[in-house]
């Protein structure tokens, strides 16, 4: 049986870097003693699906992962379990039993949205908000994104799919599918950059609040609706 | 929420932040205001390795177990940090609270090796707690030091206020009652620090004066105070089933040298290899009791999640109920998908046959520990491991199907020889070629492989070679070259590979771990000159040590000489238990090359026996 683990990332662990935070898990299975299932073979290992990983700093509302599990109460038992053994920083907000043909967390992730707030060494232009809803106005913005594999020119219009002002901070929902997703921090240096504004180390806090999938309907809901 | 020591920016320029930032499952958090003692407990390394030691978590788990008491860690912050800590002035703090260690009552070091000398500096400079115990002031913790090189703790006695010689279990009660009693009169520093060295195991150097002959030896050690004791003997648990034992571990966030549960099967080992210093510290060998070692390797598990437990002894195979255990560990760990880990494990049928039902046969090897190559030095260092016993093991596991062997040797042992260094090359190719007379063509996936490794040996203190004479960074070097071309001649050459340990350190090493009180102002030095990190070959500077020592007159060559029998060494006034006369007679054995029966066939009454303990209170087959 396939169940889905919706949960949050805050405070110092936001720190922990995503093989980390796997590992955190795996550990914290065992100690909540969750029946779950192990891959075959001499170094067996739990099955386990992450869906988008959340970089080392930003915090989180919105984060989940896959397990497949042998023995299988209920979605509140197995919560309550889970968040039993937790660590400040970490809550588990739901859990949801999956339809077999569910496509696994990584997979099926599409978008995340965020939320954006500047540090106090940001040297914010007057007018930076009418400017960054000029700039993500524009028909298409060119840029080119760096990735492990190298540079590639891409239209970051295409990646960001809502963007807002909401009072100081930046909202933004972004493509987040593996390959194609965009770096919320990235459109922000994008635009300062272009707005001739140079910034400090570590500009923004940046806070997930939830990871979408793709409904059938071209639709995006949360990976646990 | 609690604060963090180190602001964002911070955390974001360093390798690895959540080093830094606690929070980790089981980590222990109070309310400062309900407690009455802040003990910060330090390990002066990087934190993977810190975590991974055992004597903290018993001793931390130990602490908070009072409820007077709060004990966080401390580990080194790692050279990224170190820089940007000095730089902003940020001062070290501690983990779990994340505040400066400065404004705690304890600081508690421990010590495991020589060369995290200057890291124990690196942890007094950022938590701004004055180097030398001489200069500090009634607001400072009180700095104190722990473990295994605390037997001679001469060479960094500047640096501490006092030393806990032995066991951590016994006496911190009775130092922490009478730390609340001087506060509680308005008892200052000073007068803490008397009261204390009347404490059982407690070293307080400042109380002691040393004096020296015209060659450098020491002639003297005067008491500065009345009634504090000539002769500090070691703490020791007597009965080490019925004493406190971490049920809850740590779990580090981030994978740490030791990413396991650990149980430890006993204390000591009876087998009384000449080099080995553990081996005398701990006499006698006191085992756990089974049902002790099971409860707490279940409760470890579930309390912690690992997926692996380890042995830990330092020689598993003597613990004498490891057949019972293993059976019970396999039979409640398989279906938990936990790993065993079996380190210090003598390679026989028994051991092959656990091994088979924990590992992967095809990806382990099998590591045996000669330590030298011919049985003459085995004789001399008595190592009770014969080439019969070695090649059995061998033949049984290439028969089960194991193809790689690591084997351990030591360059530089007293009466060492160009045909000792021979036979350890030709033990390498022996081994070798009984792979192909085991194993049929058509069963061969591959070549066997040997990894052959050799460490410098260094004589330590309370062993019966700390008499002997340590080899120059030439010798050693010369040896491994020996021991190279001797493998690179064998016929087996192909399938044997050669390692070695660095030189340069271990001469230093050696020079520390039988040093004086002089050497406390070439650490200093060397420290205020960029030296940290030493057990770290990449910020190892060795240049920059010897110009030190050369700066401070000292000669590395008065600590590396072979001693005359009867030289009172700096560590002489500390009792380990073992007797002198007993070393004595053992380095005098060792050049006869006569073995001596480990404590389980015959007693050779070394001195522990006092403790009324463990091995000393079995009964053997031959009495002494
Ligand atoms: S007194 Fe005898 S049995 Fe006890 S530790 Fe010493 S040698 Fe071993």
């Amino acid at each position: 049986m396939k169940v889905r683990i919706k949960f949050s990332k805050y405070g110092p662990v936001r720190f922990l870097g995503h093989l980390d935070v796997m590992r955190y898990f795996q550990k914290a299975l065992r100690r909540a003693d969750i029946d779950v299932a192990y891959s075959e073979g001499f170094s067996p290992h739990q099955i386990m699906s992450f869906a988008a990983p959340l970089s080392v700093g930003h915090t989180s509302s919105g984060e989940y992962f896959d397990i497949e599990v042998n023995r299988f109460t209920s979605e509140e038992d197995l919560r309550e379990k889970l968040q039993s053994v937790m660590v400040e920083g970490f809550d588990i907000l739901k859990v949801q039993l999956l339809p077999d043909k569910e496509k696994n967390a990584m997979a099926g992730v599409a978008a995340a949205d965020y939320l954006v707030s500047f540090s106090d060494k940001v040297p914010l232009p007057e007018n930076w908000k009418a400017g960054l809803m000029d700039f993500y106005r524009q028909e298409s913005i060119p840029v080119t994104k760096t990735t492990k594999k190298g540079q590639r020119e891409i239209d970051l219009k295409e990646g960001v799919y809502l963007l807002e002002v909401r009072g100081e901070d930046v909202y933004m929902l972004v493509d987040a599918g593996s390959g194609s997703n965009i770096k919320p921090g990235f459109v922000l240096e994008t635009f300062f950059e272009k707005s001739g504004v140079s910034l400090p180390e570590y500009p923004f806090r940046i806070h997930r609040l939830e990871t979408y999938k793709r409904e059938e309907n071209g639709r995006l809901a949360p990976l646990i609706s | 929420m609690r604060n963090l020591a180190l602001s964002d920016e911070i955390l974001m320029q360093v390798e690895k932040p959540a080093r830094y930032i606690g929070n980790e499952v089981n980590a222990v958090i109070k309310d400062k205001k309900e407690v009455e003692i802040r003990f910060a407990m330090c390990f002066p390394d990087v934190y993977e390795i810190g975590m991974s030691h055992l004597g903290i978590q018993i001793l931390y788990d130990m602490l908070n177990k009072f409820e007077d008491v709060w004990c966080e860690r401390v580990y080194s912050p790692w050279v990224d940090l170190d820089a940007l800590m000095r730089r902003e002035k940020i001062p070290l703090f501690a983990l779990e609270s994340q505040e400066p260690v400065k404004d705690f009552d304890f600081l508690g070091i421990t010590i495991q090796y020589e060369m995290c000398y200057t890291n124990i500096l690196q942890i007094l400079d950022l938590s701004g707690i004055p180097l030398l115990a001489a200069e500090r002031g009634e607001d400072f913790p009180i700095v104190i030091g722990g473990g295994p090189c605390t037997y001679n703790p001469e060479p960094i006695c500047d640096f501490f206020d006092i030393f806990y010689i032995g066991e951590g279990e016994t006496q911190y009660r009775n130092l922490l009652d009478l730390y609340k009693n001087c506060k509680k009169n308005g008892l200052g520093r000073r007068e803490f620090l008397k009261k204390a060295a009347s404490i059982p195991g407690m070293y307080v150097p400042s109380l002691y004066e040393v004096t020296y002959h015209e060659n450098g030896t020491i002639s003297q050690r005067i008491s500065l105070e009345e009634g504090i004791p000539v002769k500090i003997e070691k703490e020791l648990v007597r009965d080490v089933t019925d004493t406190c034992y971490p049920d809850k571990p740590v779990v580090p966030f981030i994978k740490v040298t030791q990413d396991r549960v650990v149980l430890e099967l006993q204390r000591g080992c009876i087998r009384g290899c000449r080099f080995c210093q553990a081996g005398q510290l701990y006499r006698p060998v006191r085992e756990r009791n089974v049902e002790m070692l099971k409860h707490y390797a279940m409760e470890m598990l579930k309390n912690t999640g690992h997926e692996e437990i380890s042995l830990s002894s330092l020689s598993s195979s003597d613990y004498s109920k490891l057949p019972e255990l293993l059976d019970f560990l396999i039979e409640n760990c398989a279906g938990k998908k936990v790993n065993i880990s079996l380190p210090s494990l003598r390679i026989d049928a028994f051991s092959l046959d656990v091994m088979n039902k924990v590992q992967d046969v095809k990806k382990s090897s099998l590591t045996f520990a000669p330590e030298a190559g011919s049985q003459r030095l085995r004789n001399v260092i008595n190592k009770g491991l014969t080439e019969e016993v070695i090649l059995e093991g061998a033949r049984l596991a290439f028969a089960g199907g194991w193809s790689r062997v690591k084997l351990y040797f030591m360059l530089g042992l007293p009466t060492e020889t160009p045909e000792d260094i021979q036979e350890i090359a030709a033990l390498c190719n022996k081994i070798a070629a009984l792979f192909y007379e085991t194993v049929p063509k058509e069963k061969r996936t591959g070549r066997v492989q040997i990894v052959a490794s050799t460490s410098f040996f260094i004589p330590k203190p309370f062993t019966p070679f700390q008499w002997a004479g340590q080899c120059t960074k030439e010798e050693f070097l010369d040896k491994a070259y020996q021991t190279r071309s001797a493998i690179a001649g064998q016929l087996n050459q192909k399938s044997i590979k050669y390692n070695w340990h660095e030189a340069d350190v271990s001469v230093l090493e050696g020079i520390m771990a039988r040093g004086d009180r002089r050497l406390n102002q070439v650490i200093l030095k060397a420290y205020k000159k960029g030296c940290m990190y030493d057990a770290w070959s990449e910020y190892y500077k060795n240049g920059l040590w010897f110009e030190t020592f050369d700066e401070c007159g000292i000669s590395p060559d008065f600590y590396t000489r072979e001693r005359e029998d009867g030289e009172i060494f700096p560590w002489d006034f500390l009792d380990c238990g073992v007797k002198k006369e007993f070393l004595l007679r053992e380095w005098h054995k060792a050049r006869k090359e006569i073995v001596t029966p480990n404590c389980r066939s015959k007693c050779s009454a070394c001195g522990a026996g006092r403790y009324r303990a463990g091995v000393c209170l079995e009964e053997r087959r031959e009495q002494s």
